[in-house]
């Protein structure tokens, strides 16, 4: 218990920091912005202990945490966090003081609204991966939704209210049937013998392989739509690039960060060990559209004019590799989808932080707007290198890693068990290279503007600030690239284990989801 | 006369709030230039009934020969009306100041209609629920065309009467069969035959009259016709008091019969319920996209909130009357949250009520603008607010009793009215505007709606202060 309360101090120090700058004077423009950075560096570093607290080997679920919440409707507040929940509270940690420190002087009006509903929003993602209970789950869930739609809306581009408006409700939209499954689920737990109405993850698990199919499918089709928006899944990827292009630079970074990864998450967490049977039924088809988004993604970002708008569509086709991996069900491809997750959102994270960077200094995102920066930005051109690299999937670096293991857990799996999957995805890779190589060209080659200036301004290479937040992401970039063992050995238990289960109900005989169990019982 | 004297001191919140309209009237008739007296010991009554009535929630019985309940059930519905009361009493007096229209009777009729919503909740008697609806409708027709120098206004009040009167007679032949078929018109009494009676088909035409009466009440579809001209043709606190009071009243009256005291469960009656629901759900929030003023929208979203609700009677269950009650306090909550800021940007003479007069709220009253904001999210169910919660109970006790196709659409309608709850959002922060507050909102009013704002968090993050006692009223 007393190191479940670490998890819950983490997610709620945020809130804490949110509403000390409450209270501060809304003219004391440094003193909110301190206070937004320290609160998210003190956020990080708590969250360091469950890292470092995380025992890998023991698996299952850790820093458990459980009280009663609402007794009536057996609801409890109850988080706590296993491998891939534990990469992913962290990826948002670490990815918020950067985002808010990359962005220090982008953002001229109502900062200390801003402020606060970046860390409402830091509150709402980590709330998500830690929750142990549908209805605590889906509570922060949907509450997340309120700092994004505000973040986009009030400090956005020029066509933000569409933007802001179509986020808010293509996800909701989602979300609302998913409400229905839930509390559909809950209720048929109090259907079978000596059950009771419950949201307890642990306890869902239980009686999930008594759920008849056709329920099955309805419920992977309610929870999956709701995924696969945040994901985003081609076809329902369309309010992507027009959130990303209107929001602002660390709008962005949060928003492919972490938010897609959301989707991905549950599909891990509730709709492989739920919904087993659903699963495996709807596993080809989840397939094709991942491949399918892998290429189209790939293709719509060749010929895009707006910088931010390729980086849109590159990570509609960069998580087609993470749908991919998931739905191959071996080890190696849900491994690579986890990993693939981290690398995405440090790759694209990073991406959106140049392009806001150098926007910051010429106000277009125009790619024809550039050529020769280079010259004039040569550690800039540096940073944009490694981190295109990164996203291409070159050798030694974090895509390479993720996107290598989920096309050989699709080319391998037996349960799939068709190689053109991986094959389609490998021509994903391919054009990768060719839009991120053509955008770095055109942007930093050839001859720089006779006048020096671009959208009417001079360029002025990166400042110490702006180097010392890209570095750490180059760091973990090149971390990953070398010795991914580090994070993959967190997640490893909990992918044998849902791959033992997906087998196992495909030979007919399902075991239950119960690897999280082992820890519970102790308590 | 002893037991007369103790059925006196059970029913204390009818009473308190009796004595104080007593008072009020008497007060008034002497300091006749000075409405600013009877508001101050309106406001003393309704605060000491809705004390009284929160510190006695849990014992219940009957009083009066077996025509009221007191305590529990009665008590929790008080004290929701006394609350309501009490903040449109303390919105009134800003409200009527700034339009040049304060009078002292306002209060007496608004203690008066409160009375008659008491009684309604009290009710153990066909009778009771009869004369306390009536006693609330006639002085809402009042209320409704208070600022009798408005077309507007006039307008209002006659259509709610005429449509009013026309529902109060279908309520009344309602009665009547019923009593015919079962001979008695007292509650426990009907209950007990139930099963016997319900085959009758005067009792069923009976219950379906009475059901058309309290929809009509209760603005759901297809008897929602008044409610939107009366809405915005009323002063706004009175808008306030009946999509909150007035709407809470005809749902006690709902939960008393159809879940209380019929055992329709799983019949056509509940169907046609549940099917009522739907189509408030569908009408009320597909046509409040179209509105431009701020009270029409609300009072459409007020017609599919009824639905909400009705898919909580429609339940007949334990869970549905739960989750309606629950629904009840958050609803008012955050409605009258709402209706108090709308009447606080309105100006004088109905200006200032379109939704682009609050494009850009944010930058010139940013308090106000995040204010509202909380009470949109909340009323189209976005977590963590209370609104959320109220639609999980009510979806829930709808999965449970197997409806799954009405939780579909209802969640499926509270997307649709999320466009036009944000669309005000958008406005206020969003763009650029000339939106502006005649004067500085006074201090006691900015409480009320803080004060709401924070109960409307409360609420949902800790239901179980509400569920755990309502739970205890089947």
């Amino acid at each position: 218990m007393a190191s479940g309360f670490i998890l819950t101090t983490t997610i709620f120090l945020p809130l804490v920091f949110a509403v000390a700058i409450f209270f501060l004077p809304k003219e004391n423009i440094k003193g909110i912005k301190l206070v937004a950075l320290s609160g998210s560096i003190v956020t990080f570093l708590v969250s360091l202990f469950l890292f470092f607290g995380y025992e890998a080997a023991m698996g299952g679920f850790q820093f458990l945490h459980k009280f009663t919440w609402i007794s009536s409707l057996n609801i409890s507040y109850f988080v706590g966090i296993d491998g891939m929940s534990l990469l992913l509270i962290l990826l948002t940690t670490f990815l918020i003081p950067l985002a808010l420190l990359g962005t220090w002087n982008s953002i001229e009006k109502q900062l200390k609204g801003y402020s606060i509903m970046v860390l409402l929003l830091e509150l709402g993602m980590i709330g998500v991966f830690a929750s142990l209970d549908l209805f605590l789950f889906y509570i922060f869930w949907e509450a997340m939704l309120i700092p994004m739609y505000f973040i986009i809306g009030v400090w956005g581009g020029p066509n933000r209210i569409y933007a802001a408006v179509k986020f808010f409700l293509f996800t909701l939209f989602g979300s609302v049937l998913m409400l229905v499954a839930i509390i559909w689920l809950g209720y048929f737990a109090s259907t079978v013998p000596g059950g009771q109405f419950t949201t307890n993850l642990f306890d869902l698990y239980r009686i999930a392989p008594q759920l008849p199919i056709n329920l099955q499918m309805w419920m992977f089709a309610a929870f999956g739509l709701s995924f696969a928006i945040k994901v985003p899944v081609w076809p329902l990827h369309t309010w992507l690039p027009d959130a990303h292009v209107e929001a602002p630079t660390a709008g962005s970074v949060i928003l492919a960060g972490v938010l897609l990864k959301m989707g991905t998450y549950g599909f891990i967490r509730f709709n492989l060990p739920l919904f087993a049977d659903a699963s495996l039924r709807a596993m080809p088809f989840m397939c094709l559209l991942a491949v399918i988004g892998i290429v189209y993604g790939a293709l719509v970002a060749m010929v895009q004019t707006d910088m931010k708008k390729l980086v849109a569509y590159s990570s509609v086709s960069h998580m087609g590799f993470v749908i991919l991996g998931i739905f191959s069900m071996t080890e190696e491809g849900l491994q690579g989808a986890i990993i693939q997750m981290v690398n995405h959102g440090l790759s694209t994270g990073a991406l959106f932080l140049l392009v806001g960077m150098i926007y910051d200094r010429t106000h277009t995102r125009s790619i024809a707007d550039y050529g020769g920066v280079a010259k004039l930005m040569p550690v800039y051109a540096t940073f944009l290198m490694v981190i295109s690299f990164s996203s291409i999937g070159l050798p030694g670096l974090n895509g390479f890693v993720g996107e290598f293991l989920v096309m050989l857990g699709s080319f391998k799996s037996t349960l799939l068990d068709n190689r053109w999957f991986a094959v389609v995805a490998g021509l994903g890779v391919i054009f990768s290279a060719v839009y991120m190589l053509w955008m770095y060209q055109r942007l930093m080659m050839g001859p720089a503007h006779s006048d020096g200036l671009y959208g009417g301004h001079h360029l002025t290479d990166l400042t110490k600030r702006e180097i010392a937040v890209l570095v750490p992401i180059v760091l973990f970039v090149v971390w990953i690239g070398v010795f991914p063992k580090t994070f993959l050995s967190k997640s490893a238990p909990l992918v044998k284990h849902t791959v033992e289960q997906m087998e196992s109900v495909n030979r007919g005989s399902p075991i239950r989801f119960a690897g999280s169990l082992q820890v519970q019982s102790g308590k | 006369m002893n037991s007369y004297l103790n059925d006196l001191v059970a029913n204390a919140p009818v009473m308190i709030v009796t004595m104080t309209v007593l008072v009020v009237m008497l007060v008034e008739a002497v300091r006749k230039t000075r409405p600013v007296a009877t508001y101050y010991v309106s406001i003393t009554g309704l605060a000491f009934a809705a004390v009284f009535a929160i510190t006695n929630l849990t014992v219940e019985g009957l009083s009066f020969g077996g025509m009221l309940l007191h305590g529990g059930y009665a008590n929790f519905f008080g004290a929701l009306f006394c609350c309501v009361s009490f903040f449109t009493v303390i919105l009134s007096r800003n409200y009527f100041e700034r339009q040049k229209y304060h009078r002292g009777e306002f209060y007496i009729l608004l203690l008066f209609a409160t009375i008659g919503m008491m009684l309604i909740a009290s009710a153990n008697d066909l009778i009771i629920v009869f004369l306390g609806i009536e006693l609330m409708s006639v002085c809402l027709y009042v209320l409704a065309g208070f600022i009798r120098t408005k077309e507007r206004a006039n307008e209002a009040a006659l259509k709610y009467f005429l449509l009013g009167a026309f529902a109060t007679g279908f309520l009344l032949y309602g009665i009547a069969l019923i009593y015919g078929a079962v001979g008695t018109t007292n509650l426990a009494m009907i209950r007990n035959v139930f099963a016997v009676v319900s085959i009758n088909i005067l009792f069923v035409i009976g219950a379906g009259l009475l059901l058309i009466g309290l929809a009509f009440k209760a603005a759901a579809v297809p008897f929602h016709m008044w409610a939107p001209d009366v809405y915005e043709g009323a002063p706004t606190p009175v808008t306030a008091f009946m999509s909150t009071g007035a709407k809470a009243a005809a749902f006690a009256a709902f939960i008393t019969l159809f879940i209380r005291t019929f055992d329709f469960i799983g019949g056509q009656v509940n169907e046609l319920l549940a099917v009522l629901a739907a189509a408030s759900m569908i009408l009320g929030n597909i046509v409040a996209i179209a509105q431009t003023n701020v009270k029409r929208m609300l009072a459409y979203s007020s017609i599919a909130h009824a639905g909400y609700m009705l898919a909580g009677i429609a339940t007949g269950t334990l869970d549905g009357q739960v989750g309606v009650m629950f629904y009840l306090a958050a609803y008012a909550v955050m409605n009258l949250g709402a209706f108090a800021i709308i009447s606080l940007v309105e100006h004088e003479g109905d200006q200032n009520l379109l939704l682009d007069d609050y494009a850009g709220l944010s930058y010139s009253q940013p308090l106000l603008a995040v204010l509202m904001a909380i009470f949109m999210f909340a009323l189209a169910g976005v977590p963590p607010f209370a609104g959320f919660f109220g639609k999980y109970y009510i979806f829930l006790a709808v999965i449970r009793a197997k409806m799954v196709w009405l939780a579909i659409i209802g969640v499926l309608t509270s997307l649709v009215s999320a466009y036009y709850y944000l669309r005000l959002v958008v406005l206020m922060f969003f763009s650029h505007g000339r939106a502006t507050v005649e004067t500085s909102p006074p201090r006691i009013v900015l409480t009320m709606i803080v004060l709401s704002a924070l109960l409307v968090l409360l609420f949902g993050l800790f239901p179980s202060i509400i569920i755990q006692t309502a739970q205890h009223y089947f």
